[in-house]
C-alpha cells in the first residue's frame, strides 16, 4: 500500500513531483482498490480471463509479442489501458486477483512483455504471508473422506468454515483417528476435532517469522499468559520429548542459523538483544539486486484454458470477495472490525448481495430486500445492497461472515458464502458463472454509517481536479469563494467577529492528502483502539449512532446536473469515488465552543478544541452546531451493559482499554482530541529530558497507523515539522479547508484529490471554481 | 380603573351582571364540590401524567438513546416540544401585560386563565430542558452558581445560558404577576369561606388583603410595574429562544429573521391555546356572560395578525435563501419543501398560513366551533414549524456523508404526552381551586362595559354570607 501511495503522491507530499501513476481496474464489484482507480470498468467474473487475454493481445500487438487466441470481449478502457501499458514499458505492472493459474500465466506473460521483471517486480524478495496449496488441501479432504488420514493437526486454520469444501471436511473429520486443533476457541474446526489444545494469542508467545524473503523478525510476549494455555510450538516440543521452553529453543535456533550471518557483534547475546530491540534482522540488507528471473510459462496453453473456461453468459453471476475489515472471517469476533464500515459500501455488521443499479431496477429490487442466491444447489438468503459500479447481472458477496462458533460478536452475523466457492481443476474459485437470484419475502436492514452517496456538487466540501490541470496550475480544482463587501470581493476568512486565540507554543494541525488516502479505514480502527471508543452494534449503527471519532466519508460522482438536487442524489452507474477522512477539525473559531452552556468544550493555547467530559451536561448543542458532524453523544452507557456486550463488559474485554484515556459515561459528548494524551505524554517526556519537543515527535493514532501516510500530524508553529514544510508549499497549492467559507478556521487542511485522467470527467463535484 | 366607554361599543359583560353576581358566579366554582366533568377530566389527566412520568423516568434511567435521535439529528421532539410550550406560554403575559398597558379591557375576562396557562406551559417547557440533557442531574451547572472549582463559570456566549436567564426571569415575573392578580380574589374567597381550613389557606395566600384604598393603590402600582417589566419579556424570551438557532452555523437555523418571526409565532400559538382552554372553561363553568363572543373574536384577530406575520416570515426565509446565493442555505429550504420531510413542511404551511386567514370571515371568527377547531390546527401547525426548523435543518446540513433521518420512538411520543398530563393536571387543579376569571378586574369594567348598568350596585352577594364586605369600595 505504501508503494502504491508513493506513486499517487504529488506536490509537497510526493517530494515535489508532479507526475503520478495511472491505475486501471477491471473488476466485478466496486472494491476499495477499484475505487482508487483512475479508470475502472466493471466486468463479469466470466469475462475475467478474456479481459486479461485481450489486454495481452492488445499490448502484444504494440510491443511485438505473439497473439493468443481467445474469444474477443468488449470492455471499456481496454484499448486505452493497453496503449498506456505499452507506452510505459519497464514502468508498468499488471496484477490479477484470480486464482486461475491460466489467468496468472497470461498476466505474467504480459508483465514479461512489459519488462516488469526486474523493474516493477522484485522476484527475489517475495512476501511470505500468504501461502497455500489448493491441490494438496483438496487431496487431503479427499483422503480424509475415504478414511485414509490417520492424524491431522490444525494450527491457525479453520478449514471447516473457510474452505470451499468445509462441509465435506466436517463430515470426514470423525473418520480421522487423531485430530488436534491448536486454537484459542472451539471454532468450527476445533469443535469437530477430538482434542483442542488451547493456544495463547501470538502476543503472549515467542516466535519468529520471515514475512518477506531475507527479512527475519521476532515476536516476544507483550504480556504473560492470561489463561492456562501453551503455545503450539511448546506442545510439539513436549510431545517430541524435548524441553518445552520455546524461548530457549528459538534462541538456540537463531544462534545456529542467524548468528553466523551477522557480523560486528561481540557475542550472540548482543546480537540477540539487538534483534529483539529492532524486531527484525536483515542479513542481506541492500545486497540483493532485482532481476535474474525470467518468464517461462506456456502462454498458448494458458490461452486455450482461458478460451475453454470463460464464455459469455446471460444470467446472473456471483463474485465472492473479502471485506477490508472482516477478511476471511478469522478475526470476525473482533467487534472493532465488525463495526468498521466497508470502505466502499459503508456497511458493517453484515454481508449482503451487492447488485448494480440497473440489475436492481430490472429485477424490481430495493435496498434491504431479501433475496435467495443459489449456486450449485446451495442457497443463501441475503439482503440487497445497491452498489454503484457493480457489473450488471452480477452479485458480489463477502466471505468471512456467518460464523457459528467464533464468539459472541461474530456468531450469526451475516451469512456464510464460502459454500459458493468451488474447486475448479484443483484450484479454489471464488466466483460462479451461473447463479440464481430470486426475491425472497421480507427485508433485512443493512447497517450503514453513511447513507447519502454523493457530495451534491459541494465544492466547499470536496475539491478535485485532474493531473494535466494540476501540472499547469497547482491550485487546479480549488474552490475559493469570495464574499461581496463594500471594498469588493473578500475572502470569507477576512471577515470575522472573533479575536481568535493565540497559539504561543504549539499549533497542532493535520494535513490529509486525498490522493494518498485509499479509504482503508486503518485510522478508524487505530483511533478506536487508542481512544477507547465504544462499539455499539448493528442496531445502533442502523440508528445512526456509531461512536467513531474518525470516519472516512466516501462520495460517488453523480451524473445529475447542477441544482437538479434529486438527480444529484443518485450516484453514477460506474462512479468516480473519493475518500475523505473526517474528524474533529479543531476549528479556531469553533462553533461548538460558543454554544456550550457550561464550557465543557473549550479552546487550548495549542489550537486544540478540548472536550471536558465530566463538565458536560449533554445538551448536544455542540453536536448540532458542528458543521462537520464529528461529535458523538453517549446515548446509553456502553460499558458494563449487557446490551452492549462487546469488549467493555467484563474484565477480559476491558484489557483493551487504553489507561491514558477516560472511558466516557452516558450522557456526555465525545470527539477527536488529536490524541491529546499522546501530545501530553511527549511534552512531559521532553520536559523530563530537558529538551525541546522534536519536530515530528507527536503522532496521533491515525497518522501513525496510516499505511499510505495520507495523514500528517504535527506542530504548525515549528518550521522544522513535516506539516509546516508541506503547508509552506501547499497553502498556495492543493491545501484547502473543508467549508472554508463559514470561517471556522480548521486546524486540518486537505490536499485536493488529483486523478490521473485525460479528459475532465463529467461530474458535478469537479466543475470549475467560480472566477 | 373606571373609565368611560362609548355607548356604541359592544358590552364586554353580558347578562346584566352585578358585582355580587360576578363574585357568586366565579367563586361558586371554587367553593362547590368538584363537578362530574372536572372529576373525569382530572382523572384522565392524572392517568396520562402517571404514564408519561413513567416514560420520562425510563428515559432518564436508560439514557436518551430510547429516543430516536442520532449523530446527525441531536435535537428533535425534545426541543420542538420545548419551543412549542414556551411559545404557548407567551399569550398569558401578552394579555396581562401588553394589553393592560394598551388598556384593552376585554383582557380582564381571560387574563387569569391565560396567565395560569403561561406558567404551566413554561413548566412543561422547562421539563423538556431537563429531559433533553444527557445528564439532567447536573442541570444546575447551567446556573452561574459559586462553586468549589474556582473560576469555573457558565459560558455567557451560549444561547442556552441566555435561555436559562430568559426563561427563569419570565417564569418568575409571570408567577408573581399571576399571584399578585390573584390576591384580591383570594381575599374574596377567604371572606366567603365557610370551613376553617379553606379560610386559613386562602387567608394565608391573600397576604392580609383588606380591600383598603391603600391596598388597591398598591395593587394598581404593582400591576403597572409588573406589566412594564413583563412587556419586554414577551418579546425577549422568544427572541432568545430563537437565538438558540439564529446564532448557530447550521443552514436553516442561521437566520436573522428568527427573533420577530419566533415572537409572532409564539403569540400566535399562545392565543390559539388560550382559545382552546377558555372555550372549554366558559361552557363548563357557565361563564358565557364574562367570556363572550367579543372576547373570542378579539383573540381571533390577534391570531390572524400574528399568523400573517408568521406566513410572511416563511416566505421571506425562502426568498432570502434564494437571494443570498449560499448553496447550503438554498438547499436547506429546497429540502424543507421537497425533501424527505416535505409532509412536515406542508403540514406547517397549511396549518399556519392558510388557517388564520379564514378568520377574515366574520362568521368564522365568531363561531365557537370554528375557533376551537382552527385553534387546535394552529397549534398542530406551530408544533410542525418547530419540528421543521429543527429536524429538517439538522438532518441534511453541510456534509452529505452525515445526512440522516430522524424517526420518533415510543419514548419521543410518550415524553411529549407526559407534558400534556402535567399541563392539564395543573390546569385542572387551578380551575378548581382558584377563580378562573379575575373577579376584581371584571368588576372594574362592570359599570363601563356591562350590557346593562345595574340599578343598585350591591357588594353583598345574594347569600348574605359576608357581613362586612370590603370589595365594593368604588361603589358610588
Amino acid at each position: 500500500m505504501g508503494a502504491y501511495a508513493k506513486g499517487r503522491q504529488i506536490g509537497a507530499i510526493g517530494g515535489g513531483k508532479k507526475t503520478m501513476s495511472r491505475h486501471y481496474q477491471f473488476e466485478t464489484g466496486l472494491s476499495m482498490t477499484g475505487s482508487n482507480a483512475d479508470y475502472r470498468a466493471p466486468i463479469k467474473p466470466s469475462q475475467e480471463g478474456l479481459v486479461v487475454a485481450a489486454l495481452y493481445n492488445k499490448v502484444a500487438a504494440k510491443l511485438g509479442g505473439t497473439a493468443i487466441s481467445t474469444p474477443s470481449v468488449e470492455v471499456a478502457h481496454l484499448d486505452k489501458a493497453a496503449a498506456d501499458l505499452a507506452n510505459s514499458r519497464g514502468k508498468a505492472l499488471v496484477v490479477s486477483g484470480s486464482n486461475d493459474p491460466n489467468v496468472q500465466v497470461v498476466v505474467n506473460a504480459l508483465n514479461n512483455l512489459l519488462g516488469s521483471y526486474g523493474s516493477t517486480i522484485d522476484i527475489n524478495s517475495p512476501v511470505n504471508y500468504r501461502q497455500g496449496n489448493d491441490q494438496q488441501m483438496n487431496a487431503f479432504i479427499n483422503e480424509a473422506k475415504s478414511g485414509q488420514v490417520g492424524a491431522v493437526l490444525f494450527f491457525g486454520a479453520n478449514p471447516v468454515y473457510d474452505h470451499p469444501r468445509g462441509a465435506e471436511l466436517a463430515e470426514a473429520l470423525p473418520k480421522v483417528a487423531l485430530s488436534v486443533s491448536f486454537a484459542d476457541r472451539a471454532d468450527e474446526t476445533a469443535s469437530l476435532s477430538k482434542y483442542i489444545t488451547p493456544v495463547p494469542h501470538f502476543l503472549e508467545c515467542w516466535n519468529d517469522a520471515e514475512p518477506k524473503q531475507g527479512f527475519y523478525s521476532l515476536t516476544q510476549p507483550a504480556i504473560t499468559l492470561i489463561f492456562k494455555t501453551r503455545q503450539f510450538q511448546s506442545s510439539l516440543l513436549t510431545w517430541a520429548g524435548k524441553p518445552s521452553d520455546y524461548q530457549t529453543y528459538l534462541k538456540n535456533y537463531w544462534r545456529s542459523t542467524q548468528y553466523p550471518k551477522a557480523s560486528g557483534f561481540s557475542s550472540f547475546e548482543a546480537f540477540w538483544v539487538k534483534c529483539l530491540n529492532d524486531g527484525v534482522f536483515e542479513p542481506n540488507k541492500g545486497a540483493a539486486a532485482a532481476g535474474g528471473a525470467s518468464f517461462a510459462g506456456n502462454v498458448a496453453q494458458a490461452a486455450a484454458g482461458i478460451a475453454q473456461r470463460y464464455k459469455p453468459t446471460t444470467g446472473m453471476e456471483v463474485a465472492l470477495y473479502e471485506k477490508v475489515g472482516v477478511g476471511t472471517g478469522s478475526m470476525a469476533n473482533n467487534p472493532w472490525l465488525q463495526e468498521l464500515p466497508d470502505p466502499v459500501s459503508k456497511a458493517c455488521w453484515d454481508n449482503y448481495a451487492a447488485i448494480s443499479q440497473k440489475t436492481a431496477h430490472d429485477m424490481s429490487l430495493a435496498q434491504n430486500d431479501l433475496v435467495t442466491v443459489t449456486v450449485n444447489g446451495k442457497s443463501v438468503e441475503l439482503p440487497i445492497l445497491i452498489q454503484p459500479g457493480q457489473a450488471d447481472n452480477t452479485v458480489s458477496i463477502a466471505i468471512g461472515y456467518g460464523r457459528e462458533k467464533a464468539g459472541k460478536s461474530a456468531n450469526g452475523v451475516g451469512k456464510n458464502a464460502y459454500p459458493f466457492a468451488s474447486i475448479t481443476g484443483g484450484y479454489a474459485t471464488y466466483s460462479a458463472f451461473t447463479a440464481k437470484v430470486e426475491k425472497a419475502s421480507g427485508t433485512h436492514v443493512i447497517a450503514q454509517t453513511q447513507t447519502h452517496d454523493t457530495v451534491m456538487g459541494r465544492q466547499a466540501v470536496l475539491q478535485e481536479s485532474i493531473l494535466a490541470k494540476y501540472q499547469k496550475n497547482p491550485k487546479a480544482g480549488r474552490y475559493e469563494p469570495k464574499v461581496q463587501t463594500s471594498v469588493g470581493p473578500t475572502d470569507p476568512t477576512d471577515i470575522t467577529l472573533w479575536n481568535g486565540y493565540g497559539k504561543p507554543t504549539h499549533s497542532w494541525g493535520m494535513v490529509i492528502d486525498l490522493n494518498s488516502c485509499i479509504g482503508c479505514g486503518t485510522c478508524v480502527v487505530a483511533c478506536n483502539a487508542e481512544n477507547n471508543i465504544q462499539v455499539v452494534g448493528r442496531q445502533e449503527v442502523i440508528n445512526r449512532r456509531e461512536m467513531h471519532w474518525m470516519r472516512i466519508d466516501r462520495y460517488y460522482s453523480s451524473d445529475g446536473e447542477a441544482e437538479n438536487y434529486s438527480a444529484m442524489e443518485v450516484a453514477s452507474a460506474n462512479p468516480e469515488v473519493t475518500f475523505q477522512p473526517m474528524l474533529c477539525q479543531h476549528c479556531s473559531n469553533a462553533p461548538c465552543e460558543t454554544v456550550c452552556p457550561v464550557l465543557a468544550t473549550t479552546h487550548s493555547t495549542e489550537g486544540l478544541n478540548q472536550m471536558t467530559y465530566n463538565r458536560c451536561i449533554g445538551t448536544r448543542y455542540c453536536a448540532n452546531n458542528c458543521p462537520y458532524k464529528v461529535r458523538r453523544f453517549n446515548w446509553f452507557k456502553y460499558f458494563d451493559n449487557d446490551n452492549y456486550d462487546y469488549h467493555f463488559n467484563n474484565d477480559l474485554g476491558k484489557m483493551v482499554i487504553n489507561p491514558d484515556v477516560t472511558v466516557r459515561s452516558r450522557g456526555v459528548i465525545e470527539k477527536c482530541s488529536f490524541c491529546v494524551q499522546r501530545i501530553q505524554e511527549s511534552k512531559l517526556t521532553a520536559k523530563k529530558e530537558r529538551r525541546k519537543l522534536g519536530a515530528d515527535e507527536v503522532q496521533t493514532a491515525c497518522s501513525q497507523s496510516c499505511p499510505t501516510h495520507a495523514i500528517t500530524f504535527g506542530d504548525m508553529n515549528n518550521p522544522e515539522s513535516t506539516i509546516s514544510k508541506i503547508l509552506e508549499v501547499e497553502l498556495e497549492g492543493r491545501a484547502f479547508h473543508v467549508l472554508e467559507e463559514i470561517n471556522v478556521r480548521p486546524q486540518i487542511s486537505y490536499l485536493t484529490k488529483i486523478r490521473n485522467k485525460d479528459e475532465e470527467p463529467k461530474k458535478e463535484a469537479t466543475k470549475e471554481s467560480h472566477a | 380603573m373606571s373609565h368611560v366607554t362609548a355607548a356604541v361599543r359592544t358590552p364586554l359583560v353580558t347578562g346584566g351582571k352585578t358585582y355580587a353576581d360576578v363574585t357568586e358566579d366565579i367563586s361558586k366554582q371554587v367553593e362547590g364540590n368538584p363537578t362530574r366533568e372536572w372529576t373525569i377530566a382530572f382523572t384522565i389527566a392524572v392517568i396520562v401524567l402517571i404514564y408519561g412520568a413513567a416514560c420520562v423516568f425510563w428515559t432518564w434511567w436508560e439514557g436518551l438513546g430510547v429516543w430516536g435521535l442520532n449523530k446527525t439529528v441531536g435535537w428533535a421532539w425534545d426541543i420542538t416540544n420545548f419551543v412549542w410550550w414556551v411559545g404557548i406560554g407567551h399569550a398569558g403575559t401578552l394579555i396581562s401585560a401588553i394589553l393592560l398597558l394598551f388598556r384593552q379591557k376585554w383582557r380582564t375576562a381571560v387574563n387569569r386563565a391565560a396567565e395560569a396557562m403561561t406558567i404551566f406551559a413554561v413548566l412543561c417547557a422547562a421539563s423538556f430542558i431537563l429531559m433533553h440533557m444527557g445528564r439532567p442531574w447536573m442541570a444546575l451547572w447551567a446556573l452561574p452558581l459559586p462553586n468549589t472549582f474556582g473560576s469555573l463559570w457558565v459560558n455567557f456566549k451560549s444561547p442556552l445560558v441566555w435561555d436559562v436567564f430568559a426563561i427563569s426571569t419570565y417564569f418568575t415575573v409571570s408567577l408573581v404577576f399571576w399571584y399578585m392578580g390573584l390576591i384580591p380574589d383570594l381575599a374574596t374567597i377567604r371572606d366567603r369561606a365557610k370551613s376553617k381550613v379553606s379560610r386559613y389557606i386562602y387567608g394565608a395566600f391573600s397576604l392580609g388583603w383588606n380591600g383598603s384604598a391603600k391596598t388597591w393603590a398598591r395593587y394598581e402600582y404593582m400591576s403597572l410595574i409588573l406589566a412594564g417589566l413583563s412587556t419586554p419579556l414577551v418579546l425577549s424570551v422568544h427572541t432568545i429562544v430563537s437565538m438558540d438557532f439564529a446564532t448557530s452555523v447550521i443552514p436553516g437555523w442561521h437566520t436573522t429573521i428568527f427573533p420577530p418571526y419566533f415572537v409572532a409565532g409564539a403569540i400566535f400559538s399562545g392565543f390559539a391555546m388560550v382559545q382552546n382552554l377558555v372555550l372549554i372553561i366558559r361552557v363548563v363553568y357557565k361563564l358565557e356572560d364574562y367570556i363572550t363572543i367579543e372576547h373570542i373574536e378579539s383573540m381571533n384577530k390577534v391570531i390572524t395578525l400574528t399568523g400573517s406575520i408568521v406566513g410572511v416570515a416563511y416566505l421571506t426565509e425562502f426568498f432570502i435563501a434564494w437571494y443570498s446565493g449560499v448553496e447550503f442555505e438554498s438547499y436547506a429550504f429546497i429540502n424543507r419543501a421537497t425533501g424527505p420531510y416535505w409532509w412536515a413542511y406542508w403540514a406547517m404551511m397549511t396549518c399556519n398560513v392558510i388557517t388564520p386567514q379564514l378568520f377574515w370571515s366574520r362568521a368564522i371568527r365568531r363561531s365557537i366551533v370554528w375557533t376551537f377547531v382552527l385553534s387546535v390546527v394552529v397549534n398542530i401547525g406551530m408544533w410542525f414549524e418547530r419540528f421543521v426548523i429543527i429536524v429538517t435543518s439538522l438532518h441534511r446540513d453541510y456534509l452529505p456523508s452525515s445526512w440522516a433521518m430522524f424517526h420518533p420512538t415510543l419514548f419521543d411520543i410518550s415524553d411529549y404526552i407526559f407534558s400534556f398530563g402535567f399541563f392539564f393536571t395543573l390546569f385542572l387543579l387551578f380551575s378548581k381551586f382558584l377563580p378562573v376569571v379575575n373577579m376584581a378586574e371584571v368588576k372594574t369594567i362592570i359599570k363601563s362595559s356591562s350590557e346593562k348598568l345595574p340599578i343598585s350596585v350591591s357588594g353583598v352577594a345574594k347569600g348574605e354570607r359576608v357581613a362586612n364586605p370590603t370589595f365594593n369600595k368604588d361603589v358610588e
